[in-house]
């Protein structure tokens, strides 16, 4: 009975001043009614023409490009983690290590679904291992950062094709090499600027070995991609 | 018992005057009761008219509907409570938690450790001492991978089915859990001390020397080197983990098998990694452009004929002077 006109004061204010000695505990459950939430953003971004989500979305990936070039300490790709540049990336760079091998038989350049699965599952690994270390990033943050960090890596596969046209000798060996061996060190580089805040100090070195063998591999099958089976490093 | 109806359109509620108990007999506190009953079956109900038809949804609720404030709490409700289950749920089974302090170490602890794996211990009356981490041995085999990928892509390795990549992840963790589980399962059988994690971090960071070996003979293509390289460090990295076996193994007969089973298994293992991809780049650099890397048959002729070659050398030198 006390309990209920404590719960019921505020319609019953004034009535009469009932006083509850403090062991009673009261409990109970007062619902504040929701106001209403902010329906109209959700609907407008709904019946917008689809050309504006695209657009917008392809500039906040562009924007993380960016940063991801100049790479300074802003929390800016944590902050809107997307995954949409990585997977952008990851099928760019898969197409492009496809047009390998001219006899199909004696293919020994990376599949689609191998280059895919290396990516994503090496991404994955260290973000575990990360977590697991005693990092403060989650799990999509890191994903989002690792898969970014692809971008030195992709363009210098462009950038191999173009040489590649021009001959498959040393010199060509030579200028591959630098572009990937330059643009691996870009991406680890960048990556540890994202992901190394988010260790404890003592254990970056943890934490930056993996990405480094994981960016490894993938300089690597930029690398020894030869758009011939017989013309090899 | 309450029994309540929510009539379509109107929010007054039926209550069944049995529970009241008495009270002092004043109205306002009947009242008040009454007004908390009311709130309390409004909200059972709409949580029960929550898991009905949706057809209904509207009807049921009175008052405007899915998009009355009540429509708004309920489905607030009904998404905390899915929330609250499914992070139960994912905490119970991918909770990584478990593995945490298998991964706490310090970079310096990593470096001794990989260290130490090539220098055998010779104390073995009193059971060694195995860390039980499963950071350096995880590392340790993803390095293995990448160069055994150096090694394949090198070769000119031609895998028919199947990837590259995935041969290669395959045969390192394979191998790994594999061995460890079996010679784990051989310890169960010979009453060893050890446990699943000590022998997955022992066989792991055995694999440093595997690591080390393929390292410098995928890139310098000489079969003496390779052997020589893979009695030494090889064969350090089998002492030190045999003896750590040893000390904790009770009995002639046990540690003969178990730790005769596991030198086995680790030298074939690095002498296979190798002897696969060479095979290979033997055949087809033959067929191409003469052979650049000697074939094993020739080596054993090759090496008389540098020592005959070094002697008559020699032999001049001293003949001239």
């Amino acid at each position: 009975m006390a309990e209920a006109d404590e719960s019921n004061k505020p319609l019953f204010a004034g009535l009469a001043d009932v006083s509850i000695s403090e062991d009673i505990p009261v409990e109970g459950q007062i619902t504040v009614p929701v106001g209403p939430p902010a329906q109209d953003d959700e609907y407008s971004t709904l019946d917008e023409p689809v050309k504006d989500t695209i657009l917008r979305d392809l500039k906040a990936v562009g924007k993380k490009f960016v940063h991801v070039m100049y790479p300074k300490k802003s929390s800016a790709l944590l902050r809107d983690w997307d995954l949409w540049g990585p997977l952008l990336l990851c099928v760019t760079l898969a197409l492009m290590l496809q047009g390998g091998a001219a006899d199909k038989k004696d293919d020994g350049g990376p599949q689609f679904a191998e280059v895919f699965v290396i990516i994503w599952f090496g991404s994955v690994v260290i973000t575990l291992n990360s977590k697991l270390l005693g990092g403060t990033i989650s799990f999509f943050q890191s994903l989002c950062v690792l898969g970014y960090c692809i971008l030195p890596l992709t363009v210098a596969m462009i950038i191999c094709r173009l040489v590649l046209l021009g001959g498959t000798g040393t010199v060509s060996f030579i200028v591959r090499l630098i572009m990937v061996v330059a643009s691996f060190s870009w991406s680890t580089f960048a990556s540890t600027a994202f992901l190394a805040d988010s260790q404890p100090p003592n254990r970056k070195a943890l934490v930056v070995y993996p990405i480094f063998l994981f960016y490894f591999v993938i300089g690597w099958m930029v690398l020894t991609f030869s758009p011939s089976p017989t013309a090899g490093p | 018992t309450l029994c309540a109806s929510v009539p379509q359109g109107s929010g007054s509620a039926v209550i069944d005057m049995e529970n009241m108990d008495d009270t002092s007999g004043s109205s306002f506190e009947d009242m008040g009761e009454m007004h908390q009953r009311m709130k309390e079956e409004e909200e059972v109900a709409a949580e029960a008219a929550a898991t009905e038809e949706d057809t209904d949804y509207g009807e049921f609720l009175g008052m405007k509907g899915i998009k009355g404030q009540l429509g708004r709490q309920v489905a607030d409700e009904v998404w905390q409570a899915g929330k609250r289950q499914a992070s139960k749920a994912f905490n119970l089974y991918a909770n990584i938690d478990i593995l945490r302090p298998y991964f706490d170490v310090e970079p310096i602890q990593v470096r001794n450790r990989l260290i130490e794996s090539l220098i055998p211990v010779r104390m073995i009356n009193f059971p060694q001492k195995i860390a039980g981490e499963l950071y350096g041995p995880l590392m340790l085999v993803f390095t293995l991978v990448a160069i055994l990928l150096h090694g394949m892509k090198t070769s000119g390795t031609v895998i028919r089915e199947g990837t590259l990549m995935g041969t290669a992840i395959g045969t390192c963790f394979g191998y790994w859990l594999g061995v460890s589980s079996f010679i784990f399962f051989l310890a169960y059988l010979c009453n060893a001390q050890i446990t699943m994690l000590q022998m997955l971090s022992l066989l792991g960071y055995g694999l440093f020397s595997h690591c080390v070996v393929l390292f410098v003979t995928y890139n310098v293509h000489f079969h003496s080197l390779f052997y020589i390289l893979w009695l030494v460090i090889g064969g350090l990295s089998t002492l030190r983990m045999v003896a750590a076996l040893i000390s904790r193994t009770v009995g002639q007969t046990p540690r003969l098998i178990l730790c005769g089973t596991l030198a086995t298994l680790h030298m074939l293992f690095l002498l296979y990694l190798h002897f696969t991809y060479h095979k290979i780049v033997e055949g087809i650099l033959d067929t191409l452009e003469g052979p650049n890397v000697p074939p094993i048959q020739r080596v054993a002729r090759d090496l008389p004929d540098v020592a005959t070659h070094l002697m008559n050398n020699t032999a001049q030198y001293i003949e001239v002077h």
